[in-house]
Formats: C-alpha cells, structure tokens, sequence
C-alpha cells in the first residue's frame, strides 16, 4: 500500500509542477496576479507530495518491504537503521528521488525568501524551477520509478553497496544533490532575468546569496566525497579525477566563477553576458554530471547500473533546457551590453582573469573526461586519461588563479589603486617566501621540487592577503561587514588548501610492506610494528583487524588499527584504514592480504599536511555561510 | 545575432554527438564497460581441488581437455546466481559441453543443500572454499561463467548472470565455431 501511494504522491507531484510552470510563466507574461499566486501556492503542494512520495521510500527500506524491487536491491535485513535510510539514495531511482526533493525544498526556499523580489519576476523564476521539476519528474516517473513491485516478492534484499555503508558517504550525496540542484537556481534567475529583460544590478543581488548557498553545499559535499575516498578506498589517495568526482567539480568551478562574475554585475553592472553564461553553464554541468553518471557512458568507480534509455533521457532534457536557454541567450545578448569601463589595473580585471581561468580549468577537465568517449566512439581505441593529464593540466590556470587571487582581492574598483596596499602586499609576498623555504628545509629538510616551494608559498600568500582586511579592521576597532569578512575567511580556506596539496604532494612517504606478527617497518621517522590481527563482527559484516604500535623516535604513540572488511551478502571486502591525526600529518595503515604464516601485506603511509585539504574547504564553506549572513541580502524593500 | 547563437550551436552539437554515443551503446555497437580478461586467448590457469558432490574425489582440471567445456563460478551466497540457476539447467540439459562448477568461497554444506533443493546442473562442482583458484582465474565477482577450448585455451569470459540473449549472442557462436 504504501508504495503504490508512493508512486500516486509522484504523480501528484509531476501535475503540481506542471501547474507551478505554467501558471509561473503565463503568469508573468501575460500579468495576472491571480495565476502568478497560484504558481506561488503550488509550490508548497509540490513540496509536500515529493516529501511524500520520499517518506514513502524511506518507510518501505525501514520496514524491510522487499516486495519492493528497489528495496530488495539495496537493502538487507540486517542492515542498520542509518543505511536503510541512507539507501533512499544508494542507487539510481531513489537518488532521482532525492534530487526532486531538493529540487522542490530550493523552490520553496525561493517562495519563502523572495518577499523583496517583484511579483512577476519571481513568478518567472518560480516557473523556470517548476518547468525543471516537470523534467525530472517525468524522467523518475518513465524510466526509474524506485517503487516499481517485484513479484514475487524477494525474501531477503541483496544489501546495500558496501561502499556506501559509510557516515561520511551517507551525507555526502544529500550535500552535493543540494549543490547540483542548486545551481537551478541561479539557472532560473538567469532565464527569468532575459525573459522579462531586467538584469541589472538588483538582478545580481537577489541571485548572488542563492548562488552562493549552492556553493557552499558543492564544496561541502566535495570536500566530504574526498574525505571519505582517503579512508573507506584504503588507498590514501584523496582525489582520484574519477569521472563522477570530475562531474561535481567541474559545476562548482563555474559556479566559483559565477559568485564573481555577479559581484562585478552586482557592483558594477558590468560582465551581464558573462554572468548570464555561467548561470547556464554551472547548471548545465550539473545536469551532465547527472547524465554521465547516471547513463553508464563512462567507466567509474562509481558503478551505477549502466541504462543507455536513461541516458538519452537525461540527454534530451540537458538539450532542451541548454540549448533553449542559450538560443533565449543569443536573441538577448544584444540587450545584454554592459556600459562603462574600467582600468587595467583594477578588480574588474582580476575578476574578469578568475573567471578566464577558472573557466578554462573546467573546460580542461570537461576535455580530459569526454575525450576517452570520444575515442572509443571513434573507434580509435579504449583509453584512459588519468592523474598524469589532470594534475598537469591542471596546474596551468590554477597557480596563477591563486597568485592573482591574492592580490586582486584588495585591488579597488574600476580604476586601479594599488599602492594602498602594496606596500603591505610585498612584505607580506616577501615573507611567504622565506616561510615557505623555512617549512621546506626546517620541516621537512629538502626543498622538494620549485613546485613545492611555489605552492607553499602561493599557499601563505593567500593567507596572509586574506587576513590583510580583517586585521586593518580589527585594528581600528571597527566591525567588519558579514560580506567582507566571509570573503576573507573563504579566501583563508583557499590557502590552507593549497598548503595541504603542497604538502601532500610533495612530502608523501609509501611503502608497501609485507610483515609477520613482531615485525616492524618504518617510514619517515615512524616505526610500526605489527601486533596481528583478530576478527571482528559487525552487523552484517565480518572483519579481520590489524592492530599496530607506533613508535616516534623513542615516543610510543597510540596504538593503530585497520580494518578489513566482507559484507556478507555481496561478499565484497572493504577497507577500512587505520589513521592517527596530528596537526602536521596523518599516518596511514591499510591491511593488504594475508600471505599465510601470520604474514599479512600491508600498506604504509606518511601524510604531511592532509588535514588541511580537508580543513581549507571546509574554511571555504564557513566563509560562504558568513558571506550568505550578510544584511544587504535580507533587505526587505519590496519594489513595485 | 549569429556571433551570439554560437554557445547554443556548440552545445546543440555536443548533446547530438553524446546521443549517437548512447544510441550506439543501445544497440549494442560500443560497450565502454567490456573489460578485457587478460586470460583470454590464454591456457586456462589449472586445479585440482576437492568435489563439492563426491566425497573424498578431486576435480582435476587436466581430465576436461579435449573437449571445450565452460567454467561457472557460483557460490550459495549470490542472490545473482540463483538468478541465473534456471538458464544453467537449460545449458547442462542441452547437453552440447560439459559444465563445471567453481563453488566460491562457500561452506559446502550449505552449497549442497542449495543444490540439492534448486537443482544440480553441473556435471562436476569444485570447491574452492578459500578461493585461490578463483585468484588464479581472474574472478571478481560471482557469478563469471568462461569457455574453455578443447586445447585449453580461454575463448570468453561473461561476468555476470547468464541469460538466454547472452547464451544465444555471445557463447553459441563461439561454441558452434569450436565444435565445427
């Protein structure tokens, strides 16, 4: 029963939204008050049947309905609690499921919170999210509906993937989903600012604090994908350019660009193309990020049941919403043109070079991801471009993104100024410099290679530049505006990430080493000795649990333990990793195979500075949240 | 106008080319996900491990030359491999090659229960309850089925349950070239 009301709430919902667009659209157009309020209403009736149909899934994992197809598939009986309801979106259909539902929650949020915006506008915005949900909708309702009966009814369900019998990966989809989705709105903003031909600087502050919001839970979400890839895949790697990791990075490339371009539209009323294409790029390129996993073209590890009519599914709603906003696009642009100017020295400038490359970064990775595709659809043999492409690639737009980054953030507007700062912008580039030859010859007593010494110093630059404006200010005992002091903070994130991939890449110590029990190995100066293994029982796995001691020198540090886990349905092993954190490295134990004879292979790993991957981007995200707190964003005039 | 239709055009053109991919792989022209298995081309790795069904006997790998034959890897644990239990009754009452089964990491008690209540279509089961053999054959995953040539050379591997399409389209035409 509760499925099939499931099912009936989907359908509700997939009508309700048709209504939201059409009356939100035609609303507009044709200026009736009365059909824009019915968009406005619908909404919430859209909301409220998604989280219906959601609660439906949600109730048949928990209560074990493997009458269910998709229940049987992703869930067990003796699964707990926390990944029953995470299996909602462990797989194709229930995660198409939680994308409407975020869908719907950004809509409602738009509804809420957009008392300030005029009527039409918003009614416009409003249609654009409901013509998307329509889409998806239909897209869940065709080809993948999650609560589609299997008869007879399984007796047991094959579990959940293993892989996403984690904390971390449990929440990691929710975060990036509201990303992706996201970015709609920006989207939306864009199509209802060239319908209705109002894209000023008003346009630009209404859009930025939801553009920002979208930021925020990209680099979340990202950022726990990651962390959650460093301990579960017992590699130690903590970014793989794996197709789906480069599907949700390459949206939040454009979308980082994006929060820029508008500050410039927002201050300036300049760069309105520009900021108008990156709307529809960044939501383009989470639609192909849902595509490419979604569709089975690419190889990942992410392995999602591969569905060519899936595929061509999503490929015709990406063609329809892309290519209609950006030939809406090609009839506006010409009423797009920004008046004014400004010098070359000046933030226009810089903000104009972050956004060429962090453009061109994404266009880098958009090029390495599609092109093994190409080849393979050519014919021209299976190839795999890998990290050796990437991290090269790479690094061509983002070190000088970072150098510039620095100094544009105190580069004043329109006509460049720097001297304000640039005495305090050498002293400051000076002793990044020095500090960054002090860490790698004091720390680490080798200088590594100029690339190290670049990075630590690009890394402490950005630090230092992004405390330049809270320090002044606290100085004079001023407060500091919410805008500028997220800024500063996000800023800050940025380098404390560069310094960890420095860090990370340049000082790394391996070793694969096979040890008996009282055996010992070491690795930069840290000795690990082999105390043997026990077994372990889980829920609905069994482990094995290497136990290790560490020695610092004559220090005994806590002891260590990883973990190998089988999942008794799939039988798939899993790793567990054995990790001790300190606040200048981690060390890594990961149990290999057993080689008999109480002989166990095993992985060792040296980490210097990876925390503060982790670390920057979640300073990023703080800083977008404090930025999104700023009062000139809750302003309530309400304009005629 | 034209200088600004070009975003569009460009993406117009990317979506059309990504769809003749799909449709491609639709059709089954392109499979991005066909892995190669090294062994293919190969002499098939060989064992002798204990009978599931015969206490006390071996099956022993070199005793199958001759003829081609197919190996399936199962286990009672893989909900996937109850999946493809009927097709292989069909396979074993064709009669056309003999099937041997690699009893995956498994307790064998309970393995021969399961074949005993769904049926045993295997004309030997070896037990490869550590699952070194399994190793040595390249297995990932229950349940893979391969074909084996007479000379003992490894003709295809399918990872997967096996179905009436995948036996008709991928393993008859190989085995009807083998026997001729």
């Amino acid at each position: 029963m509760i499925p099939e009301l499931g099912t009936l709430a989907l359908v509700l919902a997939l009508l309700l939204a048709a209504m939201q667009a059409f009356f939100g659209l035609a609303g507009a157009h044709w200026q009736q008050a009365a059909w824009m309020q019915v968009a406005r209403s619908s909404v919430l009736a859209v909301w409220l049947a998604v989280a219906a149909s959601f609660t439906a899934l949600t109730l048949s994992l928990v209560q074990h309905d493997f009458s269910v197809a998709y229940v049987a598939q992703n869930s067990n009986s003796a699964l707990p609690l926390l990944y029953r309801v995470a299996a909602v979106w462990g797989a194709h259909e229930g995660s198409l499921l939680l994308w409407a539902l975020m869908l719907a929650s950004w809509a409602l949020l738009v509804a809420l919170f957009s008392r300030g915006l005029p009527a039409d506008f918003r009614a416009r915005v409003l249609g654009v999210l409901g013509l998307i949900s329509v889409g998806f909708l239909s897209f869940t309702l065709l080809t993948s509906n999650p609560f589609a009966r299997l008869i007879p009814a399984a007796l047991e369900g094959a579990d959940l993937n293993p892989i996403l019998q984690d904390p971390a990966l449990a929440i990691h989809p929710p975060m990036l989903y509201m990303g992706y989705v996201g970015t709609a709105v920006a989207f939306a903003f864009a199509v209802a600012a060239m319908l209705s031909g109002q894209l000023d600087t008003a346009w630009a502050r209404w859009t930025r604090p939801w553009t920002l919001a979208a930021w925020v839970c990209l680099t979340l979400g990202i950022a726990l994908g990651s962390w959650w890839a460093y301990y579960e895949l017992g590699w130690g790697g903590w970014w793989f350019w794996d197709p789906v990791e480069n599907a949700s990075f390459m949206p939040w490339l454009v979308t980082t660009a994006l929060i820029h371009s508008l500050a410039v539209t927002e201050k300036r009323g300049l760069f309105k193309q520009w900021t108008v294409l990156l709307a529809i790029f960044a939501f383009s390129l989470s639609l192909l990020g849902t595509f490419l996993v979604r569709s089975g073209v690419l190889v990942s590890v992410h392995a999602f049941a591969a569905d060519p009519s899936r595929g061509l599914f999503v490929l015709a709603l990406l063609i329809f919403f892309i290519v209609g906003a950006l030939t809406l696009y090609a009839f506006r642009a010409s009423s797009l043109q920004s008046e004014g100017g400004f010098a070359v020295v000046s933030r226009e400038s810089f903000l104009l070079l972050n956004n060429a490359l962090l453009v061109a970064a994404a266009g880098l990775i958009l090029v390495g991801t599609l092109w093994p595709l190409v080849m393979d659809a050519l014919k021209l043999g299976k190839i795999s471009v890998g990290p050796p492409y990437f991290n090269v690639v790479f690094l061509v737009p983002t070190v000088p993104l970072v150098l510039l980054m620095s100094v544009g953030m105190h580069a004043s507007w329109k006509r460049g100024h720097l001297n304000l700062y640039a005495k305090r912008l050498t002293l400051i580039a000076v002793l990044s410099v020095l500090g960054a030859l002090l860490i790698a010859l004091a720390a680490y007593h080798r200088p590594g290679l100029p690339l190290t010494l670049l990075g630590f110093s690009a890394g402490l630059l950005a630090i230092g530049s992004s405390l330049i404006d809270p320090w002044a200010q606290w100085r004079r005992g001023q407060a500091l505006p919410q805008a500028v002091l997220g800024r500063a903070i996000a800023h800050l994130g940025i380098g404390l990430l560069v310094m960890g991939i420095t860090g990370v890449a340049s000082y790394t110590v391996e070793r694969d080493v096979s040890l008996a029990v009282g055996e010992s190995a070491e690795i930069a100066g840290y000795r690990f000795t082999f105390q043997g293994t026990q077994p372990v029982e889980g829920p609905n796995y069994h482990a094995i649990e290497g136990r290790f001691q560490v020695h610092e020198g004559e220090r005994t540090l806590p002891d260590l333990t990883t973990q190998k886990r089988t999942y008794r349905v799939q039988q798939n092993p899993m790793t567990q990793a054995g990790i001790a954190v300190a606040w200048n490295r981690d060390l890594f134990v990961a149990l290999g195979e057993d080689l008999g004879g109480s002989k166990w292979s095993m992985r060792l790993q040296y980490k210097p500075l990876v925390r503060y991957l982790w670390i920057g981007a979640l300073v990023m995200a703080l800083g977008g949240l404090i930025a999104l707190s700023d009062r000139r964003y809750r302003r309530q005039t309400v304009i005629p | 106008m034209w200088r600004y239709l070009t975003p569009a055009i460009v993406c117009l053109l990317l979506g059309l080319g990504l769809s003749w991919v799909l449709l491609r792989i639709g059709s089954g022209d392109l499979d991005v996900r066909e892995i190669q298995s090294p062994l293919l081309g190969k002499p098939a790795p060989e064992f002798i491990l204990p009978s599931l069904t015969e206490a006390s006997t071996s099956v022993d790998s070199r005793h199958f030359k001759g003829s081609p034959y197919l190996i399936n890897v199962w286990g009672s644990w893989c909900a996937a491999c109850r999946e493809e239990h009927a097709m292989l009754l069909k396979i074993s009452a064709l009669q056309r090659l003999p099937l041997i089964g690699l009893d995956w990491k498994d307790d064998p008690a309970i393995a021969v229960a399961y074949l005993n209540e769904w049926g045993n279509p295997y004309q030997q089961v070896a037990s490869d309850a550590e699952g070194r053999v399994a190793i040595n054959w390249g297995v990932y995953g229950a349940p893979e089925t391969f074909l084996v040539s007479g000379q003992g050379v490894v003709l295809f591997k399918f990872v997967g349950p096996l179905t009436e399409a995948v036996w008709h389209d991928k393993f008859m035409p190989l085995i009807e070239r083998e026997v001729h």
